[in-house]
């Protein structure tokens, strides 16, 4: 770039990065603490579930997988997420998009009220389902005269894991919206466009992102959650287990290869979120940056500052 | 299409403490540029976004070429509204920005590129049809957000702070630039401007507003010279306001005398409002009989012209703007004593007002 000014801190050129750079010492000892603590919470951890589930060899790392009540358990955990992420999403937009665009009477206490399951014990959310759909709840009793069945079946266990994740999105989604605030949308008002217009074509390309952040993590939050489901499922092996049941159960019985092959489903599927949270953040990142170098006024080139090297 | 605001009235805040606009009655005269004037808090944002629809009033009403919009929703107003921030569409070209407006409208894809096109001529910016909003300067970005607000054929055009957001240089620029459009286009235009000189310059109907209300309207230069008080005078020109009291007919200032209005009686205090550009400055010399009524401060040379800063006899100082061969020819140094000749400086009763 022509007219470019470029500097450098310190002259001597001995200091890599400036300003921040304590001595030699307070870094190693700083980054040591860091890395360790990864490598002996995290990381080893994340080794013993893989090495425990093949200790006995892939076929039984295999038979553990393809046992019944593993897959039923499978079965129920997908089924779980993909009717609490839908509907979370839905939920999510909604609410993200009122606290954002309107006022209204009572939003500082929805604002509050939606990081209550995040406040919560999971157990005690398990606990309020069953108070209130269970045998002696409150709406127990008319259920049961109806046939319905939800605690100890999986509609209770879709409820509690709906109740446990549903601030995830909400808050990525806000974050998203309140930062971007509302010009764009009033300058679509302006325009003639509808509210379902303003929404498909202005709101939501620039929340994408945000959106997408928000259902896998909502996703890894469903499919993981042990707390409250495990209040309100009644542990039916092969009808209302979930993975995190079932390896719960499995291990109970001292069958810890099995239980570790099962966990290895979830700790796959921990790597999997991580890989797709940072590719979203990684496009989200490419997608707000110009892809042209961005013109400066045509007729007056300022002088630009290269930072420091 | 002229717009007209009657008795406009906007609150804010949970009881209504914060008053956004009151009582607020004008015409904006059609195919005209109007401005609404006034410092930062006097209410004209709000006032533009009522008329927008964007907010609504508490009361009062707006009328577009007689027709009350008032109930009508900002979709259905067919007004253009330019952004102080342009808030253009950032995941949009340029292209699609301007073709918004069309598109919500169901347009056919022909007459929304032919339009588009013309008025990427009309802006300069032809060959950034494909660009996104942050490839782009921010004069450049003001001018795509104009074409936007014009591509649907607005009765009005509405334009808030349009040029806050720019340097001096640009501003200037595309000030000029929007009273070429303007001359081609004659679309009515509402301008938001805390700016004096823009609203000079730009529009041939001033608004000027004050903590909500309306102060004076009218054409720019019977504002200018005929201000309404005190706030006026100095918002409009940088006066500045002396307070004297009148003796014999005439009212006296910082030991200038000058002709009062008619109608003062003797002893009655009278204010007297003295641009920068008003005061004649003569030079005392020990030779001269005159006496000298202030002192040079100090100078500031900037660009053609001089700030003379002076000091008063009472301690008050005043902000007097020669021209730079003037300065020079009469040899003005700080230290100089100097005496002052009022003589362009409006004299009137004294108003209520706060600055």
């Amino acid at each position: 770039m022509s007219g470019s000014v470029s500097f450098r801190l310190g002259g001597s050129g001995k200091h890599r990065g400036p300003a921040l750079s304590d001595g030699r010492v307070a870094r190693c000892i700083l980054i040591g603490i860091a890395v360790s603590f990864l490598v002996f919470f995290v990381g080893a951890p994340l080794i013993v579930v893989f090495v425990s589930a093949i200790s006995r060899g892939m076929p039984a790392y295999f038979d553990a997988l393809r046992d019944p009540m593993t897959l039923s358990a499978i079965r129920l955990t997908l089924f779980t997420a993909g009717v609490a992420v839908p509907l979370n999403l839905v939920f999510g937009l909604a609410a993200a998009w009122s606290i954002s665009k309107y006022d209204f009477w009572g939003k500082g206490i929805l604002t509050t009220l939606i990081d209550l399951p995040f406040s919560v014990s999971p157990v005690v959310s398990g606990l309020v389902y069953v108070l209130l759909f269970g045998r002696t709840g409150w709406f127990g009793p008319a259920l049961e005269r109806m046939g319905v069945k939800i605690i100890y079946a999986v509609p209770g266990i879709v409820l509690a894991t709906i109740f446990v994740t549903f601030p995830i999105i909400v808050r990525e989604v806000l974050a998203v919206m309140q930062a971007q605030g509302s010009d764009e949308e009033h300058a679509a008002l302006t325009l003639g466009a509808s509210g379902w217009q303003i929404f498909r074509r202005i709101t939501l390309p620039k929340i994408k992102w945000g959106v997408m952040y928000g259902v896998i993590l909502c996703n890894a939050r469903a499919m993981g959650e042990f707390g409250a489901v495990s209040v309100v499922s009644g542990h039916i092996r092969g009808e209302t287990n979930t993975l995190p049941l079932h390896i719960e159960i499995l291990h109970g019985e001292y069958n810890t290869q099995a239980a570790f092959a099962v966990a290895s489903l979830l700790a796959l599927l921990a790597l999997v979120t991580l890989g797709l949270k940072h590719w979203v953040e990684w496009s989200a990142q490419r997608q707000s940056a110009p892809r042209i170098e961005p013109m400066v006024d045509e007729r007056r080139a300022p002088p630009t500052v290269q930072g420091a090297s | 299409m002229t717009v007209k605001v009657e008795r406009l009235t906007k609150r804010f805040g949970t009881s209504g403490e914060v008053v956004g606009v009151e009582n607020v009655s004008f015409t904006a005269p059609a195919q005209r540029i109007t401005s609404l004037l006034g410092p930062s808090g006097s209410g004209k944002s709000t006032l533009l976004r009522i008329i927008a629809g964007l907010e609504f009033a508490d009361d009062g009403r707006v009328l577009i070429n007689g027709e009350d919009i008032t109930p009508v929703p900002v979709q259905k107003r067919q007004i253009g509204f330019v952004f102080q921030n342009y808030a253009l569409f950032g995941h949009m070209t340029v292209f699609d920005n301007i073709a918004f407006g069309l598109s919500t409208r169901g347009k056919a894809k022909s007459t929304i590129t032919d339009r588009v096109c013309q008025l990427l001529e009309l802006i300069q910016l032809g060959s950034y049809a494909k660009r996104l909003p942050d490839q782009l300067s921010g004069g450049q970005r003001q001018r795509v957000a104009l074409a936007r607000a014009l591509a649907t054929g607005p009765k009005v055009l509405l334009l808030d702070e349009p040029f806050g957001a720019l340097d001096t240089r640009v501003r200037v620029e595309l000030r000029e630039w929007l009273h070429r459009l303007h001359e081609e286009t004659h679309v009515t235009t509402l301008l938001v401007t805390h700016d004096q000189e823009e609203a000079l310059e730009l529009s041939e109907h001033v608004v000027l507003l004050r903590d909500g209300e309306v102060v004076q309207a009218g054409c720019p230069q019977e504002l200018y010279r005929n201000p309404a008080n005190g706030f006026v005078a100095s918002f409009l020109g940088g006066a500045k306001v002396f307070r004297g009291s009148v003796q014999q007919g005439r009212a006296e200032f910082a030991q200038n005398s000058l002709s009062a209005p008619v109608k003062e009686q003797d002893g009655s205090i009278v204010e007297a409002f003295v641009r920068p550009h008003d005061v004649g400055l003569e030079k005392v010399t020990a030779e001269s009989s005159e006496t000298a009524t202030a002192v040079i401060a100090r100078l500031v040379p900037v660009g053609g012209t001089v700030k003379v800063i002076l000091k008063l006899p009472d301690g008050d100082s005043l902000t007097v703007q020669l021209l730079y061969h003037e300065a020079q020819s009469k040899g003005f140094a700080a230290g100089d004593r100097v005496t002052l000749d009022l003589r362009d400086a409006i004299v009137s009763p004294p108003l209520d007002y706060v600055i």
